[in-house]
């Protein structure tokens, strides 16, 4: 009996692991038909926008016998790593959805195809040549689609904002930086009650390099030399001005708390709810989780963020996202005729509207499911025309930079515990040993 | 021992088990939360109002079903064959001392050392020669790969602590290598290979990097890559459906452990009394 029992246990063994080992037998797709089959890597996340996505490619597989799109679902979190491995191994996808601050360093490594000469005529004109900037480099190359982009825009208590008395921005016209300080002094409630704004800093890089537009700042200028033209670091007067006034606000006028510094955008939202910050920073896809997790009775408004008191500082830095093709794909035509389908206005809007965000082309803006007041959206098509490239794209080694250099310096810099000299000196003298590592 | 000391130990034991248990509870307790309250400035331990709505989001976004039954099949393959190469191997290594021996043992060590993003490139270029990439079973053979130093390591510990005398008592009476292996070593190596199993289990369930590359069809992606599609840029999250995800994610090596444990301490306690 007991032997009948072991002999059981032993073939039920056996069994499981054959079928184990036979359920691990590779897939993959074959166009032995003719059928040419793209994997389209997207980072669609929002449940919308991956609905989105996902309706497109099953319409152009729909209407496209010849070009089918296997949707293949990535993430933000880990995109670099991920394409980086299958650019070497010569396994990349097709169509790559990433944004345009990851382009440099694939565009320079010759991962992806450029793609002028490739795209429709009507896709080029329908997005602005400010636009197009972001993704072209390397001696005119254009390595991928700007598609959607997001600027920064302040997020406000409506009660609070109406109850202080201060003139309430518009699009047309937003705050100057002098005008925001005051408005936060006054929705301030001392003791530590209330704050007039909270800066979410986890991640302080990016909005301080993209903010210096608003006041004419640059921090990445170009040089021109005899051995071609140079990126350098530059960071005074009008490029720390925003840096300046944030680290005022935290420590010295105390209309900020010093909490907020650790914070993701995320985690500044229960203290907006709660009515302890007045006015948060974020980027305009943030709109969906306040819409989402407000409770009942709270009134938000979307303002846009404060510009510079001189001529034409009102713009700011943003990074699109983008549509790419894999210069290893054998059908790069294909490719790039699935991403102009993408880009088609009604899908762009499709798109954007998905992830909270705005398109890119001037006909999706006009969209009227874009195009509205409702959750702020307005406000952002209205500040489509001053969004400009952020001055990091294209700039070789920017990755590194940011990683060791200036995101521990702009954090020291914001808890007070280096002076704007000793920040400066950070990012420009041990930040250009980094950038000139990249440009030999 | 004195009440007040006694008293103190279960005091000591449960802070220690609070510890231990807070992750999980916050976990299941934010999966249960309504999006409002996950945005409520004063957090509560209870959810006020429990709700399965983020598991029901959580399913309707992402293939979870699928994605568990990738993650068990890669994980629980990745064992047996594991498990089954180095119960041999760890009492060759024990029982035949020699300078291969040494060396092995040597391996062992320096192949733990080599850190994920160092080996990542050259692996996918071996597998995709071998036509492994995109396929679960080249994911087994990483995992089995990574995991068998370790695997062997344990073992070897538990090998060795079985006494020599019952093998020569089963050579004399007949018995040849295997038949000792099989019918002496085996059965006091149980509570010894239930923790290599479950070592070896979690390991290949919780592993990301490997399947994030390894992996691309949707189809085959394993549980733990498709939580980070929950995460957006710039640190936004979809922290409902997401902590939903991470208490399914949780279950099975739970699970696993719940069933084994007992096999794990009664085989540990086996024999440590006599009588």
């Amino acid at each position: 009996m007991r032997a009948r029992v072991r002999v059981r246990a032993r073939g039920a063994a056996a069994l499981l692991a054959a079928v184990l080992l036979a359920s691990c037998g590779g897939g993959g797709t074959g166009d032995g038909d003719g059928t040419v089959t793209l994997d389209y890597y997207s980072l669609a996340w929002q449940k919308e926008s991956i609905a989105a996505n996902k309706a497109l490619v099953a319409r152009w597989n729909k209407t496209h016998r010849s070009v089918k799109v296997r949707y293949v679902q990535g993430s933000w979190d880990t995109v670099h790593d991920q394409l980086l491995t299958s650019f070497e191994g010569g396994e990349a996808p097709d169509v790559i959805h990433d944004d345009a601050s990851d382009l440099t360093d694939f565009a320079y490594g010759g991962y992806l195809a450029d793609l002028r000469g490739l795209l429709p005529e009507r896709l080029r004109s329908d997005i602005p040549a400010r636009t197009w900037d972001s993704v072209t480099m390397n001696g005119g190359r254009v390595y991928g689609v700007p598609f959607l982009q997001e600027p920064r825009v302040l997020i406000a208590n409506s009660r609070l904002l109406a109850r202080s008395g201060v003139r309430v921005p518009t699009a047309q016209h937003p705050w100057t930086w002098d005008e925001f300080e005051r408005a936060a002094r006054r929705m301030t409630v001392r003791g530590g009650k209330r704050y007039g704004v909270v800066w979410a800093m986890k991640e302080p890089v990016k909005q301080s390099v993209n903010l210096s537009l608003s006041t004419g700042g640059r921090i990445f200028t170009k040089e021109r030399t005899d051995d071609g033209v140079k990126n350098r670091l530059r960071f005074e007067g009008r490029d720390s001005a925003v840096s300046e006034l944030i680290r005022r606000q935290v420590n010295q006028d105390r209309t900020a708390p010093r909490s907020g510094l650790g914070m993701g955008g995320s985690d500044t939202l229960p203290g907006l709810f709660a009515g302890r910050y007045a006015m948060v920073p974020l980027n305009f896809s943030f709109r969906q989780q306040v819409q989402q997790q407000a409770p009942d009775g709270f009134e938000w408004t979307v303002l846009p963020m404060p510009r510079g008191a001189g001529q034409g500082q009102y713009v700011q830095g943003v990074v699109p996202q983008t549509l790419s093709v894999s210069r290893d794909s054998p059908h790069q035509r294909a490719a790039a005729r699935f991403i102009a389908y993408m880009t088609e206005p009604a899908h762009m809007a499709e798109l954007a509207k998905g992830d909270w965000i705005l398109p890119t082309g001037r006909t999706a803006l006009k969209d009227p499911a874009i195009n509205r007041e409702k959750d702020g959206w307005r406000v952002g098509v209205a500040m489509a025309r001053t969004l400009r490239k952020s001055p990091a794209l294209g700039v070789r080694g920017y990755a590194e930079w940011s990683d060791k250099v200036a995101t521990p310096a702009f954090q020291r810099f914001y808890q007070n515990d280096v002076s704007s000299s000793g920040l400066s000196r950070s990012l420009t003298r041990d930040g250009q040993l980094i950038l000139d590592r990249y440009q030999r | 021992m004195k009440p007040l000391g006694r008293a103190g130990q279960y005091l000591a034991l449960l802070c220690y088990l609070v510890f231990l248990a807070f992750p999980l509870v916050w976990l299941l307790s934010t999966s249960l939360k309504s999006p409002q309250e996950l945005g409520s400035i004063d957090p509560t331990w209870l959810p006020r109002h429990p709700s399965l709505d983020n598991f029901r989001e959580a399913f309707a976004t992402q293939p979870l079903a699928r994605s568990a039954l990738n993650s068990l099949i890669v994980a629980g393959s990745a064992t047996l064959i594991a498990v089954t190469i180095a119960v041999p191997a760890a009492y060759a290594l024990v029982r035949y001392r020699s300078r291969v021996g040494k060396a092995a043992t040597g391996w062992i060590l320096v192949s733990q050392m080599f850190p994920f993003v160092l080996v990542i490139i050259p692996l996918f270029l071996l597998l995709k020669n071998a036509h492994l990439v995109d396929s679960r079973a080249g994911l087994v053979v990483v995992y089995v790969v990574w995991n068998l130093p370790f695997s062997l390591w344990m073992l070897q510990g538990y090998v060795r602590a079985v006494p020599r005398s019952l093998e020569e008592a089963a050579a004399v009476d007949g018995a040849g290598r295997l038949r000792t292996l099989r019918s002496v070593v085996l059965p006091l190596l149980a509570p010894g290979l239930v923790a290599t199993v479950m070592f070896s289990f979690v390991t290949a369930w919780n592993e990301f990097f490997f399947a994030l590359v390894l992996l691309k069809t949707p189809e085959k992606q394993t549980m733990s890559v498709i939580l980070t599609r929950f995460l957006g840029a710039e640190g936004a999250a979809d922290l409902g459906p997401l902590a939903a995800a991470s208490v399914l994610a949780t279950l099975p090596s739970l699970l696993f452990f719940a069933l084994l444990q007992r096999r794990l301490a009664g085989g540990m306690l086996a024999g440590a009394v006599k009588g």
